[in-house]
């Protein structure tokens, strides 16, 4: 189910929280409304935690992460990182990476399996990627644009794009990804897909200003209508059973 | 993607979204939306005028344009729409790509203009919309029509022209020139008055640049001067009427002049005897037995001016019984002339008595034995001239012959209409107390100058000539033998301008 919401009067959800299959982080608000809204759908079934990097809270394009773990920025503190180590589960690998361009929640889009990345990433941080992640990693660009983490938002699901992508991208970027791709807007024709959204296996957030038929663009081909966290969530309770008696 | 000699790109079609307000598929622009959402969200010619009030005053078809200039325009003219798109405000804020009229009735005082205007909104998408404005005419008379409704005969500055002579020769010459110049295009009135013209002006600067005119035509001294007609104390605002008195100089062409002493030296001793033989903005002089020529300025004709000894209403018909060439063709001041000595008797002496004069005569290139010549007669001429009696010893010639005469051949053609005919200029005349023989001394100057411009190209030069729509060459101008009287060539003639709107090529002779 897709839930509107909005951060301080903002609609662009997706800067201030990062949401995965495993975890959640938020920000630091002034009112603990949007902290409560995650909550409220979440607590049951992943962490969510609160958290800043680098003493900001913009983390949703800061930080990149999926099941398997999290990539910081080199201006994340000490502070923050051990904060991170210890709030989330032991299957995460938080990882702090020494990378030019530090907005890697800008430069990377990823799911469970693959991720996009900028043009310019540092090779070293590609295998970074590939090894704390566990994906595969595709350099590719977006309707032109190389900011692949903001144009683009996708999970093992599916996919929304920059609404100017062509059909020969959307295809070209739906058989790498090997999801189901469409190209649309969020917060009202905003154009910034990864800023207004963000989203996981069985549920996404977005801005407030989200018309209805961005939502059912989103529901769609994100396939959240018939998701149920019960479904995934118990597979992994299977597995945590298992390691006590 | 393989890089050849010219890049492989890829063929990009592009996609399409749905608009994020209603949900139909339509192609990806900066806002995101379809058009019909994009233009129920935003409404680009908020702010903008939809109703002006122009000026309009009805005598003169015109428009006010704020503080004071009225603009000449009809009704869906070009400069009308300039003027209407010129009156509104605010429209710097977004951009004009199409403005048009949209009819209305003519007498609804309404006018109804419908403007296209672009505008970016949201994110960088342009959106183009039409509205219409109305403009209400209300009518109120310009400055100039309430003044000339309140007395028509306003004038606010005058030029009297005027030249002291006893013909009116070169205000004939003058009123075509003027004509052919278009120089009192800008006059309200035009007045005959005796021995001159007034000419009648509703602003000083037309009157300023007539006057100027004058001054490169003719040589002409000039004086003005202002009355003070009404003053406004509070803005310190004057209303005068402008008077400029112009002189022509009273000596015309073929004048026969006494020059008096330091003019004739400071000419370089020129004979006291010279004839005038062209004026334009200066006099030029001819002695006519030495064949020299000077030019006199207006100015130094007015430093020192002199009146001419005998003119051309003197002139008395000789007849030419002899020439002798003395000198060969000489070119003075582009005319040819040839010094000869002729024999000549008067024409009212030939075959009653002997009275033959020797002369010597600057026209020895035009005449031969049994020409008629007009000249001036010393011999009989009783002259009281100042200058004549300062010098001291003078032998005066006892005729001087001008030019020659063709009045046997108009005999023939008397009464026959001219293939051409010249315009006049719309003047008022005062024509009381002037009794019949003015009217025919008016008739016959005026035949006299039609004669003149037949017979010297260079006086037609300035004057334009129009083809005589009732003139049939009659078959007796087969018959003709020898010389014939000098009449225009029809290469010079304009076709008649029509008095209607419709413009006619005027050169060439195009019918």
């Amino acid at each position: 189910m897709a839930t509107r919401l909005q951060f301080e009067n903002s609609c662009e959800v997706g800067v201030f929280s990062k949401l995965t299959n495993a975890y959640c982080l938020v920000a630091i608000g002034g009112s603990e409304n949007f902290y409560s809204t995650f909550e409220a759908e979440l607590a049951d079934v992943i962490p969510v935690v609160k958290t800043a990097i680098g003493g900001t809270r913009i983390i949703g394009r800061l930080c990149a992460g999926n099941k398997n773990g999290l990539l910081l920025p080199h201006t994340t503190t000490d502070q923050e990182l051990q904060h991170l180590r210890n709030s989330l589960p032991d299957s995460v690998v938080v990882q702090r990476i020494d990378e030019r361009l530090s907005a890697l929640g800008n430069c990377i889009a990823c799911n469970d399996h693959v991720a996009l990345t900028h043009t310019d990433l540092d090779r070293e941080t590609e295998e970074m990627i590939a090894d704390v992640l566990g994906v595969e990693v595709f350099r590719q660009t977006i309707a032109g644009n190389i900011l692949v983490g903001s144009y683009c938002a996708f999970s093992n699901r599916g996919g929304l794009v920059h609404p100017h992508t062509s059909i020969e991208d959307l295809d070209e970027l739906s058989t790498l990804l090997q999801v189901p791709l469409v190209a649309g807007t969020v917060n009202r024709g905003s154009e910034v897909i990864a800023a207004g959204l963000t989203v996981n296996d069985w549920t996404a957030f977005c801005g407030s200003d989200t018309t209805a038929t961005e939502l059912s663009v989103i529901e769609s081909v994100f396939k959240l209508r018939e998701a149920q966290p019960s479904a995934i969530v118990d597979e992994m309770r299977k597995s945590l059973i298992d390691s006590y008696v | 993607m393989a890089l050849e000699a010219g890049m492989f790109t890829v063929n990009q079609t592009i996609g399409s979204v749905l608009c994020c307000k209603c949900g139909i598929l339509m192609q990806p622009n900066p806002a995101n939306m379809c058009t019909k959402c994009l233009r129920s969200e935003v409404d680009i010619t908020e702010g903008l005028q939809k109703h002006v009030v122009i000026v309009h005053c009805p005598e003169c078809d015109s428009y006010l344009q704020p503080p004071r200039t009225w603009i000449k325009a009809q009704l869906e003219s070009k400069e009308l729409l300039t003027f209407c798109v010129k009156r509104l405000k605010n429209l710097n804020k977004v951009r004009l790509v199409h403005a048009e009229f949209i009819w209305t009735e003519p007498h609804s005082k309404r006018i109804k203009v419908k403007l296209t205007v672009q505008k970016e909104v949201l994110n960088r998408a342009i959106l183009e919309q039409s509205y219409v404005v109305e403009y209400v005419v209300h009518e109120q008379m310009c400055e100039s029509c309430t003044r000339v409704q309140a007395n028509p005969d306003q004038w606010v500055a005058a030029v009297q022209l005027r030249q002291h002579v006893s013909h009116r020769r070169t205000f004939f010459y003058l009123e075509q020139l003027i004509l052919k110049h278009d120089a009192a295009a800008r006059c309200i009135r035009i007045k005959q008055m005796d021995q001159g013209i007034d000419f009648f002006f509703s602003n000083r600067s037309h009157a300023v640049k007539f006057v100027e005119f004058l001054g490169k035509v003719a040589p002409v001294r000039y004086r003005n001067d202002k009355q003070l007609v009404s003053h406004d104390p509070k803005s310190n605002n004057y209303n005068y009427k402008y008077t400029f008195s112009v002189e022509i100089c009273p000596i015309c062409r073929e004048d026969l002049i006494c020059l008096p002493p330091k003019v004739a030296v400071s000419l370089g001793n020129l004979g006291p005897l010279v004839i005038c033989t062209k004026i334009s903005n200066s006099i030029a002089l001819m002695d006519p037995f030495t064949l020299r020529h000077c030019f006199l300025d207006a100015d130094q004709y007015w430093r020192a001016s002199f009146k001419s000894l005998l003119s051309s209403r003197q002139l008395v018909e000789y007849i030419v019984l002899d020439v002798e060439p003395v000198s060969s063709e000489v070119v003075v001041g582009g005319s040819r002339y040839v010094l000869a000595d002729a024999q000549v008797a008067r024409v009212s002496d030939f075959g009653k008595n002997d009275t033959i004069f020797s002369v010597r005569t600057h026209l020895g290139h035009l005449l031969s034995p049994g020409d008629n010549a007009l000249g001036y007669d010393l011999y009989a001429a009783n002259s009281n001239d100042i200058e004549l009696d300062k010098y001291k010893g003078l032998v005066l010639p006892e005729v001087v012959l001008i030019k020659k005469s063709y009045e046997e051949k108009r005999q023939k053609k008397r009464g026959k209409p001219r293939a051409w005919k010249l315009k006049s200029l719309d003047m008022e005349v005062d024509n009381t107390a002037k009794g019949r023989d003015h009217e025919e001394k008016v008739n016959s100057e005026y035949e006299q100058f039609l004669r003149d411009l037949e017979e010297n190209p260079e006086l037609r030069f300035n004057v334009s000539l129009y083809r005589n729509k009732e003139y049939q060459p009659s078959e007796m101008a087969s018959v003709t033998d020898g010389e014939e009287v000098p009449s225009v060539p029809l290469e010079e003639l304009l076709a008649d301008l029509e008095l209607s709107d419709v413009e006619v090529d005027d050169d060439g002779m195009m019918e």
